[in-house]
């Protein structure tokens, strides 16, 4: 299985060109304050809007072009760190590697002769450090690709989602982590019709998994935990429930497994509305949005207007925080690092009490936005502020783990789908004064939990 | 008979690539690569500095055993193909044994064309193609004191500084008008023929053997308009032509080299070919042309590879930009692109005599059609995609031509980052 890598992330909206990166980059790799020496190289340009950074940096390539154009074998992808190397003593300084690399990653060190590249200081980039703006980063969410890729997986290959639909991510991930020892319980809603279920028989996973009714999830998964433990094996009893069958008519034994803290990891796949079955409103349907059930349009006689959802989403995270659960955690598949240290510690916590996880789920289908937009979305919502990524527990009460402290303008969420295209300004001022709310809300909560 | 799913013919770039490109789509596919080398793989264009000892012999693989075990790959070196009988599918081998082919891919790469000079099979002369060649003229240039070199290409000029730096009196001599003729334009070849003369080289352009002879245990070199040169090391760098006699009968079509459409096809089912060998279509204009650089072989070879493993990600081929790059006593020049200057383009060119630094820019209606540089360093492959993308350029073109470097980046980074 092939790996994946880490690698240096550039964000040019927070670069204004100070060059530290290259002073860090080359006072550690030659000693030198001559940043025309640096491995990677910022370059500003004037535009109408003001100053603009690029970059120039070796990617080290999955597929690299500099290693199959050089004649003397100099350059080889190292297939555990990512990197290309570069062997000195092989070199011919012929620089056709430059004629291969189309991003000016490997160029030519005027001072020695000799081609140059970003070797990534051995896995502790001197340049992200150095950066006081946070424009570089060093993504090492590779890590959790190359561990997760070694448990077994144990969802059933191929499942019936939609193209771009990212909760085969999730169920995969959340899966394999949890391992083999372990009761799912899937309701009616996207995950079973992806396949967990089975198809023909045959279940779609290679653990115990069930297909309780929208009303029961909780309850019947608490029984089962307790049956288990009645005969003394330890087990992680996991349910993977849509926004639906958790928020709506699925609620009441969500809140009671919640308040007797049955230990169990309750995860909500939130897409925000009904979407296997017809992409109808839910209460975590967001105020505006389309839905078959919230259309846009004239009525058949003409009477009224409707413009999408005219009520708020129920903020059911918050909602299991008032349960004082043993974990209470939103997440997104955009930002995985958070997502995972939120999943080991929801397992840790289902082995003592409820353990509650909403991750948000953009929905191609339902929401409208292109197949391969989906990562973007689930960004973009939190960027905005219009999802927050934080966590509580009893002790530590809520706190932030991915704030956002200068959000985007929340047009910027909305235009990336089709469900608000038909959203009016005044609309659109509505869902910008609920996220301010809501971040008011939670923020008020983080303040009081470190008063604690 | 042996059977095998895909044949490469040949081992070097263009092979190299099919191959990693076939294992791509098809890992279950059998796999045999028979070449006439006998060594590991490696690259023609790293033999100059086999010669010069700056690389062993010994260190020049592009790909150990283990790389043909992985892959699962049948390799065969040291065995040429003899005949190709496309109707049976059938490689027959100078070993006597046949291979039975469902797809081939002919990587054959290129010999050294050899010049019909009356007395040249009367005198013992070197070329420059395999490691054999470069160990062989290693070892006779120790000795030598007084070399010729025919050819004023970059394999002549390569061996000739080689030959310089070893204590040689090199004399080089060009039937053309200057050096390095079709990669590098006039002023480069000016710049790069001042660098020879500086360390003793003697140059003679427009000037054309006509005979050779051999007289105690020299080589006597007679010149067109009387002048002779006397050679106790005669190189032959004349250029390169692939070899196509054993596709006789076989029906591929070819004319300097095996002609190919897009995805590397011949004219016949199942029979691919790459790099050196092929002829393919130019990016400047519809006709095939031989394209015998590094870059393309590999670009060839991966499209090869995916075309006969049915690997529907295929682009086909962009046609052949020429790109080189020379290195000459430290200072180096790169070319990209054509040096033609069509009807309607521009050239702009600045030369600074002092630090030797030249560059040149070839633009038509705000495109880049080729840039050339002495001692001027500039990121190739990002000119390499300016152009291949036909990028305007109209509103940068001022400040691309003062600063290639930088500007080349800003561009890179904002259009394909």
């Amino acid at each position: 299985m092939g790996r994946s890598f880490n690698t240096i992330a550039f964000d040019p909206s927070k670069c204004d060109g100070c060059g530290d990166c290259m002073r860090a980059c080359a006072s550690v790799k030659y000693d030198s304050e001559d940043t025309s020496r640096s491995l990677i190289q910022i370059l500003g340009r004037e535009t109408d809007k003001g100053s603009a950074f690029e970059l120039a940096l070796c990617r080290q390539c999955g597929d690299p072009k500099c290693t199959t154009v050089c004649p003397a074998g100099a350059l080889t992808k190292n297939g555990e760190s990512g990197v290309i190397e570069w062997d000195g003593s092989k070199c011919v300084d012929c620089l056709l590697c430059t004629i291969g690399c189309s991003y000016a990653g490997i160029a030519l060190d005027e001072t020695t002769g000799r081609v140059s590249k970003c070797d990534t200081c051995a896995g502790n980039p001197a340049c992200v450090p150095a950066c006081p703006h946070g424009a570089l980063r060093y993504v090492t969410t590779s890590n959790i690709y190359n561990e997760v890729g070694d448990w077994e997986d144990l969802f059933a290959p191929g499942l019936a989602g939609c193209q771009g639909c990212n909760t085969e991510l999730l169920m995969r991930h959340t899966l394999r982590r949890v391992g083999p020892d372990t009761v799912l319980a899937t309701p009616p809603g996207c995950v079973p019709g992806m396949g967990s279920v089975g198809f023909n028989g045959t279940t779609g996973t290679k653990v115990p998994v069930f297909h309780p009714l929208l009303t029961n999830t909780a309850a019947m998964l608490a029984g089962i935990k307790r049956q288990y433990k009645r005969v003394g094996r330890e087990i992680t009893a996991l349910a993977i429930a849509g926004d639906g069958g958790a928020s709506d008519v699925g609620f009441q034994s969500l809140s009671g497994a919640a308040e007797r803290g049955e230990q169990m990891l309750f995860m909500v796949v939130d897409n925000e509305g009904y979407m296997n079955t017809g992409m109808q409103r839910s209460s975590c349907t967001p105020y505006g949005a389309w839905t078959s059930t919230t259309p846009v349009g004239k009525s058949s006689d003409g009477s009224h207007l409707s413009q999408g959802k005219t009520q708020d989403a129920k903020n059911l995270p918050l909602i299991m925080v008032n349960h004082r659960c043993a974990y209470v955690a939103t997440a997104s598949t955009a930002y995985m690092e958070d997502l995972y240290e939120k999943l080991d510690k929801a397992i840790q916590a289902s082995k003592t009490g409820f353990a509650y996880l909403h991750v948000y789920s953009p929905c191609t289908t339902g929401w409208r936005f292109p197949t391969d937009q989906n990562m973007e979305v689930a960004r973009k919502a939190v960027e905005t502020n219009f999802v927050m990524l934080w966590e509580y527990t009893p002790d530590t009460g809520v706190h932030f783990t991915r704030p956002v402290d200068k959000p985007l303008p929340v047009t910027d969420y909305l235009k990336a789908m089709g469900r608000f295209r038909h959203l009016s300004p005044e609309q659109i001022e509505h869902i910008q004064k609920k996220v301010e709310e809501n971040r008011r809300i939670v923020e008020r909560l983080a303040e009081n939990a470190h008063a604690a | 008979m042996e059977q095998t799913q895909y044949l490469i013919v040949g081992s070097s770039h263009a092979a190299l690539e099919a191959i990693t490109a076939i294992r791509m789509h098809d890992g279950e596919g059998s796999i045999t690569l028979v070449t006439r080398d006998p060594h590991l793989p490696y690259s023609p264009t790293v033999l100059p500095y086999v010669v010069s000892g700056r690389s062993a012999p010994d260190n020049i693989a592009l790909r150990d055993a283990a790389f043909f075990e992985q892959n699962r790959v049948g390799y065969r070196p040291g065995v040429a193909v003899t005949r190709l009988d496309t109707t049976r599918k059938v490689a027959e081998l100078a070993d006597g044994s046949a291979i039975g082919y469902a797809k081939v891919v002919l990587a054959t790469g290129a010999s050294p064309a050899i010049p019909p000079i009356p007395g040249l099979d009367q005198v013992s002369y070197h070329v420059l193609r395999t490691l054999d060649d470069a160990t062989r003229l290693r070892e006779a240039m120790q000795r030598s004191r007084q070399a010729v070199v025919l050819g004023a290409g970059l394999v002549g000029m390569h061996a000739a500084e080689n030959l310089v730096k070893a204590g040689a009196n090199v004399t080089i001599v060009e039937m053309g008008p200057h050096l390095t003729s079709g990669y590098f334009d006039q002023t480069a070849a000016g710049l790069i023929e001042q660098a020879f003369v500086e360390n003793g080289a003697k140059i003679r352009t427009r000037s054309r053997v006509v005979g050779l002879a051999p007289e105690g245990g020299e080589i006597v070199v007679a010149l067109e308009g009387g002048d002779t040169l006397r050679a106790d090391l005669l190189l032959v760098a004349t250029g390169v032509r692939p070899e196509l006699d054993y596709l006789d009968g076989s029906g591929v079509a070819t004319d300097r080299g095996i002609l190919v459409d897009d995805t590397m096809r011949t004219n016949v089912e199942g029979v691919w070919a790459a790099g050196d060998c092929a002829q393919a279509r130019s990016f400047y204009g519809d006709e095939p042309v031989m394209n015998a650089i590094l870059p393309d072989a590999t670009v060839q070879g991966r499209i090869a590879g995916m075309a006969m493993a049915g690997d529907p990600g295929l682009k086909p081929y962009a046609g052949g930009v020429p790109l080189n790059t020379y290195h000459f006593f430290g200072r180096h020049a790169i070319s990209v692109g054509s040096s033609a200057v069509p009807e309607g383009a521009q050239e702009r060119v600045r030369f600074d005599p002092a630090s030797g630094r030249h560059l040149k820019l070839i633009m038509k209606d705000g495109r880049l059609l080729g840039i050339y540089g002495v001692n001027e360093f500039f990121d190739a492959g990002v000119m390499a995609q300016l152009i291949q993308r036909r990028t305007d350029l109209s509103a940068v073109q001022d400040r691309l031509f003062e600063q290639p470097l930088t500007v080349g980046r800003e561009l890179m980074s904002q259009i394909w980052r």
